[in-house]
């Protein structure tokens, strides 16, 4: 069932910049679902779309099949974790807490037992009198969560909830807040610039750029099969190889070398220009030449930890591959890669689509 | 070959070292030469209040705080420093109450041509609020019956300390994220609530800091009472300052003192509390 | 029909401000109310009464009558207006761009490589000079310029009657004492707000201070210098604070612009004429302010 369900909205600013375009987009219940994107894709825009927060210019938003697009924030029963937390510096951390409750006139006993079950869930009862400024960064993002959580609402909106903490505690802060929402069951959504969040957390995410949706799916969808080339270059720790080429008599053409079509473009034709890709980490380093093997001499390596990223120079043509941490080429050596064939994706040059 | 880079390195050394010597002299005469500039004249307000004999030199006082009891024997001192204090707390409060609800807006709904036109405003408000408008402003007290009155001389001090007071309050909201705003809105608190219960606590400092600064102003202004006030029950003391003197045109260097220091001290102490509280800062659109 | 029932509908997707249409305009209106009353239409006043013979006293002020640009050309061929105006120019370079703003840069300047604590004691004498009442102040270079008991001839071990031989200097000295402050301060932010990165690069590259201050700072500082010249000048062209040190004399030797049409409207009731001046002074600030504008534009591009 589709808790959230956004058609054709459609976002201009004053000045004319399309924020978003005509964009589609169907949340599930109970789902964490991530909006991913180079910055000024339109991920923020769209979050605060759905809060009621900006307002849109076309198109309707609905939750729970009952139309919003026409509701005030406060209307629309949800919650939103700012990326600057926005907790009021004059309250301290009970007020801000119990400020929503407040606000929205719930009974003194009721305000308590909330208070305490979210600073609970959070770990947070000791710092209740204190005032936001005097508690680090990683205590007032949960106190933002706490507060968040207090209003029990049916869809939680998150921008960019972590990037404002340091690298060590933005990983034990994913880490809990997946889990929580796993607790709480509650529909989720997140916006992130930092693809490992949206992946590690993430039951879906959707890529966007320029006002679109690139494409939904789950994060093993995105790793494994990007949709076009924008996802394929955007997703990935180290970059994928993203080779032109041209589709001749069953095989795909780059320059001297020759692979195999990947079985998932069987409508490729001959004469097609085509983009072949494989990630690095499924490109690996062979005895000798011959046919679907990349030759060339190795430019750069760089060590990744377990492995090395290998860069090799094929006549005029980089290619990226991975060698085990021990048995890494040397520069200057001449290396032999061979991409694994179920691995292997092909795009079509003109329409950017996966086949 | 490396003893000769070493000696080379010493010798550099030695360079930058004479450098900075006579750098640290040449500033060292300079800021005492400032510092003495803007002190002395000071001192006769820190020392001829204590002295029985004041005149106008700055001299070692003969210690005594018989100049304030004389002082307050004239009625008019006294009156004259409340008359003050109605000016620039009616000032300071005018100035908050029309500024800040203006300065919210600008700070939070765009326009084109906003910043061109609080800039421009500023500048208008340099050019007319002196000298070049007294006349107009004493016609305009005169028709609307205000020569002589409080309202009169607040009404004319706010009009001029407004564009300045949202110029640089508007900056200072700026600097707020709107994300409070819109978390509240999210929560569902209404307009009213939002203003009351998140936006105010947060724009306190910068209400307290207009409210000083407009308050000082008004405190120290000449002009507008000496064109508007005829009435001496109601001069302030930025007025008043230049009526104690004797039959023979000579300052009452006794009252004079004491008054000066009297006078002084509340802008002073309001001053050097809200720096340090909130800091006077020039925010960074001053800049244009 | 369609696109009026669209736009209808626009309307009523909730926006991103806390306040809607008609409150802001309720928060805007108070303020735009007294700008208008005691700012614009003063100005429009000047303006209008320059062109009048109105008195306060005498037939005239029962009924004024228009005069057109009688006062204006009147003006032009006065010389005490002329002189008067001859002042101001060299009050308002003397003691705001050469006075304060010199002074107060090469204090930022300095001030911002000494220890904080000094820095802190030096601003702070040089703010309490800034806050002091006006009135206090005049009263205290009054006694410092003294002829007799002076402290100015003691230190300096003379015998000159500053108010009286120098006045104009007088007058001066006394305002950049006033007012550094204010362009000290904001000198000090302009300075604050160069990243330290960019005069580092300047220094590991060899440059002197001379050429730090010269490529760096001024360059990164030009808005606000600009700013600050601009309003330091409308400041003192419109200080009255001189007439309480000397009430434009002696023999007219600091009348600047404020104390003429002081002289003019209010000591002898002739407000057509000191209104026309006051009006010239507005038109004079006006150009003054168009042309820092369109130099601090050029320097934008």
């Amino acid at each position: 069932m589709s808790f959230v369900s956004i058609e054709k909205i459609t976002k201009v600013f004053p000045g004319g910049v399309r924020a978003l375009d005509e964009l589609d987009l169907e949340i599930k219940d109970g789902e964490f679902f991530a909006l991913l994107g180079p910055s000024g894709c339109g991920k923020t825009t769209l979050l605060r779309t759905l809060g009621g927060l900006e307002s849109s210019t076309s198109g309707t938003i609905s939750f729970e099949g009952k139309d919003v697009t026409f509701l005030t924030p406060g209307a629309r029963n949800i919650a939103m974790v700012f990326q600057d937390y926005a907790l009021y510096p004059h309250m301290n951390v009970l007020e801000n807490i119990s400020y929503p409750l407040k606000v929205r006139k719930f009974s003194k006993e009721e305000i308590n037992k909330r208070v305490t079950q979210a600073s609970e869930a959070l770990s947070i009862q000791m710092l209740l009198d204190r005032k936001p400024g005097q508690i680090s960064g990683g205590q007032q993002q949960r106190v933002a969560v706490a507060r968040a959580m207090a209003c029990t609402p049916s869809l939680y909106l998150f921008d960019e909830p972590l990037s404002n903490l340091d690298a060590r505690l933005r990983l034990e802060a994913r880490t809990f807040l997946k889990q929580l929402q796993r607790e709480l069951g509650v529909t989720t959504i997140l916006v992130t610039h930092d693809q490992s969040e949206a992946l590690a957390l993430a039951d879906r995410m959707a890529v966007m750029d320029k006002g679109r949706i690139k494409q939904v799916g789950s994060p093993a969808e995105f790793f494994h099969k990007p949709a076009n080339i924008f996802v394929a270059s955007f997703i990935g720790s180290t970059p994928m190889n993203l080779l032109d080429g041209l589709v001749n008599d069953g095989k795909v053409v780059i320059g001297s070398m020759t692979f195999d079509i990947p079985e998932h473009a069987s409508t490729a034709r001959t004469g097609d220009q085509v983009v072949f890709g494989v990630r690095p980490e499924y490109v690996s380093l062979v005895s000798g030449p011959g046919s679907g093997i990349a030759s060339g001499v190795v430019k750069v390596t760089e060590n990744l930890g377990t492995h090395y990223l290998v860069t090799a120079d094929c006549n005029g043509i980089l290619v990226r591959g991975t060698a085990p941490d021990g048995s890494e080429p040397a520069m200057g050596d001449t290396v032999h890669l061979k991409p694994e064939p179920g691995r292997s994706l092909l795009y079509n040059k003109t329409s950017e689509d996966l086949y | 070959m490396r003893l000769f880079g070493k000696q080379i390195q010493l010798q550099d050394k030695r360079r930058i070292d004479e450098r900075t010597k006579v750098e640290k002299v040449s500033t060292l005469a300079f800021v005492l030469l400032a510092v003495s500039f803007f002190a002395i004249p000071l001192m006769w307000l820190v020392l001829a209040p204590f002295d029985s004999d004041p005149t106008f030199r700055i001299k070692w006082p003969n210690w005594g705080l018989g100049n304030f009891s004389e002082m307050a024997e004239n009625p008019y001192a006294y009156r004259s420093l409340m008359n003050s204090a109605i000016f620039s707390a009616g000032s300071g409060l005018a100035v908050i109450l029309v500024g800040a609800p203006a300065s919210y807006v600008l700070s939070r709904i765009k326009f084109a041509g906003r910043d061109a036109f609080l800039y421009i405003l500023l500048l208008f408000s340099s050019i007319v609020t002196g000298s070049a408008a007294m006349v107009p402003l004493f016609l305009l007290s005169l028709r609307l019956n205000l020569i002589d009155t409080y309202q009169g001389v607040v009404l004319v001090l706010t009009g001029g300390l407004i564009p300045a007071a949202i110029f640089i309050l508007k900056d200072f909201t700026d600097s707020i994220p709107k994300s409070y705003e819109e978390s509240a809105q999210i929560f569902g608190a209404s307009s009213f609530r939002i203003l009351k219960d998140v936006v105010t606590p947060i724009i306190r400092p910068g209400l307290a800091v207009i409210f000083v600064w407009s308050f000082v102003q008004a405190w120290g202004n000449f002009l507008a009472p000496f064109i508007l006030i005829r009435d001496i029950n109601k001069q302030p003391a930025a007025v008043m300052m230049y009526s104690f003197y004797n039959d023979g045109g000579q300052a009452v260097f006794r009252t004079v003192a004491a008054f000066s220091l009297i006078y002084t001290i509340p802008v002073l102490a309001m001053y050097f509390y809200v720096n340090k509280k909130y800091g006077f800062r020039f925010y960074g659109g001053i800049k244009g | 029909m369609k696109s009026k029932t669209m736009k209808g509908s626009r309307a009523a997707r909730p926006g991103n401000s806390v306040l809607g249409k008609g409150a802001a305009t309720a928060f805007l209106s108070p303020s735009l109310i007294f700008i208008g009353i005691f700012l614009l239409i003063p100005a429009f006043w000047t303006l209008y009464l320059g062109l009048t013979d109105y008195k306060l006293v005498g037939i005239e002020a029962l009924n004024p009558s228009f005069v057109g640009i009688d006062n204006f050309t009147k003006a032009l061929n006065d010389p005490q207006f002329l002189s008067s105006l001859k002042l101001t120019i060299i009050y308002v370079l003397g003691s705001a761009i050469f006075g304060q703003a010199l002074l107060g840069f090469i204090l930022a300047w300095v001030l911002n490589e000494l220890s904080p604590r000094i820095r802190n004691i030096v601003e702070l004498i040089v703010i309490f000079a800034w806050i002091v009442p006006g009135s206090v102040v005049a009263f205290l270079w009054f006694a410092f310029f003294n002829n007799e008991e002076g402290t100015l001839n003691a230190i300096l071990g003379v015998n000159i009657d500053w108010l009286l031989d120098y006045p104009m200097l007088s007058i001066i000295i006394f305002n950049i004492w006033r007012g550094t402050a204010f362009s000290m301060l904001l000198f000090s932010a302009a300075i604050a707000s160069i990243p330290k990165s960019h005069i580092e690069v300047a220094r590991v590259a060899g440059a002197s201070k001379m050429q730090q201050l010269r490529n760096i700072v001024l360059p990164s500082a030009r808005s606000y210098i600009l700013t600050n010249l601009l309003l330091i000048t409308l400041w003192t062209f419109n200080d009255f604070g001189p007439y309480l040190l000397t009430g434009g004399g002696p023999g007219g030797e600091t009348q600047i612009l404020p104390i003429f049409i002081y002289d003019s409207a209010l000591r002898y009731l002739d407000f057509g004429y000191g209104s026309a001046i006051a009006a010239i002074m507005l038109f004079l600030n006006l150009v003054i302010s168009l042309i820092v504008l369109r130099m601090s534009r050029k320097g934008k591009k």
